[in-house]
Parts: structure tokens; sequence; C-alpha cells
């Protein structure tokens, strides 16, 4: 076995959490395979690998989604990993950002940083029953002025 | 997180699954032969992506089985220096925190990244940030199932494969054989020195 190019692509984990869901559901389509003890290993990986992206952002997100955060991004002038660091975390405090793009206090001012959390915010989808309650709280407090 | 790495290899088919479809046969044979398995300096392999060509296959004498080389590209768990990850507390000893992200378990955070100060508590066998205010300290523990944000500073690859018979140490091969098969054939070593990382609990505005 021979190993061409080690590192030909950089993946989000939304696209492997893509590409999981359609192996599993391919599997559960042709039915039981034939020989279980070979396809063990990868049973037990696609499991694991899909109980650990399931529990991140990810699972909320789509393709166009994905195109719209990166066409957001193109003027904040990131590099490819701290842009898919921010894709695969969907960061909400000015501290995650710092960790994930290098120096950030020199490269973005608080303004860029803000407006780079709003941004991700309203692009990647979170939690939808976090929204729903956040929404719910924020017509509450203009309801109560 | 994942990368894509492109490899080939020859794949060898059986006569009695003729009947299936080359790409099945070699995407099923692909799978179980490197699924959950680490590649040295490579990284943990999860499944294939695709087929980028097939080359003729051939039947050599005396084995009626079919050999095909192939192309392909397979997804890698493999993170990149600097990056941060998201694990789950699995346990605290002397040599570190214990973290694990479900499908790879071999992550430790050594003392000297921890936060600082910390402590380690003998009675619970837990690691402890010592956070110091103007009130006091407050002894932060951190818990085992706690979900814990990491940097990757370093990783090591070690090469697993048998080193076949050594006919010089007959005797004492048997207890170096045991110590290197505990040895995890890739480990990555976290760090959580910096504001933001560390329990997630920590740092959340709510």
């Amino acid at each position: 076995m021979e190993v061409k190019d080690a590192n030909a692509a950089l993946l989000s984990n939304f696209e492997v959490f893509q590409l999981l869901t359609d192996l599993k559901q391919q599997r559960k389509e042709s039915g039981k395979s034939k020989q279980s003890s070979g396809q063990q290993n990868l049973n037990t990986i696609m499991y694991e690998t899909l109980k650990y992206i399931s529990k991140t952002p990810c699972r909320y997100q789509s393709p166009e989604t994905v195109k719209e955060f990166l066409v957001a991004m193109k003027s904040h002038k990131l590099t490819k990993a701290e842009k898919l660091q921010l894709l695969n975390h969907r960061p909400v405090t000015a501290v995650e950002i710092q960790l994930m793009v290098e120096e950030s206090e020199e490269r973005l001012t608080e303004e860029q940083i803000e407006s780079l959390l709003q941004t991700v915010a309203s692009i990647l989808p979170g939690d939808p029953e976090e929204q729903q309650r956040d929404s719910a709280m924020e017509t509450e407090g203009r309801g109560g002025q | 997180m994942f990368v894509l790495v492109e490899m080939t290899d020859t794949v060898r088919i059986p006569p009695w699954q003729f009947e299936r479809k080359l790409n099945e046969s070699i995407a099923e044979e692909l799978n179980k032969k490197l699924a959950n398995k680490v590649v040295y300096n490579v990284g943990l392999c999860i499944c294939l992506y695709d087929i980028t060509k097939l080359e003729d296959s051939y039947i050599f004498p005396g084995d009626g089985a079919s050999h095909t080389k192939v192309h392909f590209r397979y997804v890698v768990f493999h993170p990149f220096l600097d990056e941060i990850l998201v694990g789950e507390i699995k346990s605290c000893s002397q040599d570190g925190v214990h973290v694990s992200i479900g499908f790879f378990d071999d992550i430790v955070i050594p003392p000297e990244s921890l936060q600082q100060p910390a402590k380690f508590d003998e009675a619970e066998q837990v690691w402890v940030w010592e956070y110091e205010t103007e009130e006091g300290a407050h002894d932060l523990y951190m818990d085992i199932g706690e979900e814990i944000r990491f940097r990757v500073v370093d990783e090591t690859f070690v090469d697993t494969s048998p080193t076949g018979p050594s006919s010089a140490e007959a005797s004492t091969s048997n207890a170096t054989e045991e110590v290197q098969k505990k040895e995890a054939p890739y480990t990555l070593v976290g760090s959580i020195s910096e504001p933001g990382l560390g329990l997630l609990s920590w740092w959340t505005n709510s």
C-alpha cells in the first residue's frame, strides 16, 4: 500500500457527517452484510464518529449554509485552517475567536471580532431549541418595556 | 480534524465474489483493511471517500482471485498542529488528564500544560485548577465526563508492526513484547494553558 498524498484536502466535520450518514443509509438498504466479522471495525468507527459529530453544531448545517459562510468569511482574510475551525466549532464568545484565529489582537480590531461573531451566529445554525429560547426572551424583554 | 488522504493499493477479490460489482467489492475490501486502523505517519482511518481510478485486473497463475490496483481517497482523522478540539475527560492520573473523543482515546494533557496553578487531588484522583480572584482561591475540579476544550500541541506515531523473531533475546523478549503491545500507535498531546481552554463550563457566559 502506498500513500500518495497524506494531506490532499481538509474536510469539515459536516462533510464527514454527511458521508457517514449516507454510507449508513446505503448499508442499511443493502441488507445485512454477509461478512459481518470483517465489517465490525467499520461499524464501530462509523458509530463512534457519528456519535461525536452529532454532539457538535455541524448537525444543523447544510451545504448551502457552509457555502454562504465561506463567502461571508472572504472579507475577513482568515487562513483556511481558521475558517475550518470557525465552521466546526461555531464560537459565540470573543475568547473562542482569539483561540482559533492566530494573533487576533494584531489582525482584528474589537469591532471586527464582534462582526465575525455576528456573522457566525447568523449564518451558521445553532441549536434550534436554544435559538427559540433566546428569541422568546428577546420578545419578552421588548414586551416588558 | 479530518483530512482526505490519497492512497493506492492492490486489492485481491476472491472468485466467489466475481458476481458482485467490482466497485462494491473493492470498497468493502478497502474498508475492511483500513477502517478504525492507524496508518503510520498518516492518522486514524475512518472510511472510504471515493475510488478515483481502477487499473486493469490481473489473475496470476496459481491463484484464482483477481488483483486490481486501486487509486482511492480515504477519510483520516489527523488534527493539525494547534487545532482546537472538544473532548470528554476520561480519567486523571499523575501524568496528566486523559481525554477521549469517542472514536479516539489516546489524548493526554500533561500537568505542565494545565491551567496554572494546578494540583492533583489524591483523594478524588482528579486534577484541580486553583483559580485566584480578589475574594480568594476557587478550586475548579476537572471531573470525569466533563467536556473539555484543548489545543493539540504534539502528535506521536509509533510503528507497531511486528518485529519478527529475535533469537538472541528469547527470554527477555516476552516482557518487552508485552510492554510494546500496550503502546498506542498514535497519541496526541494537548494543552489547556490558554484563556478559553479547559472545561466548557469555566468559560460560558451564562
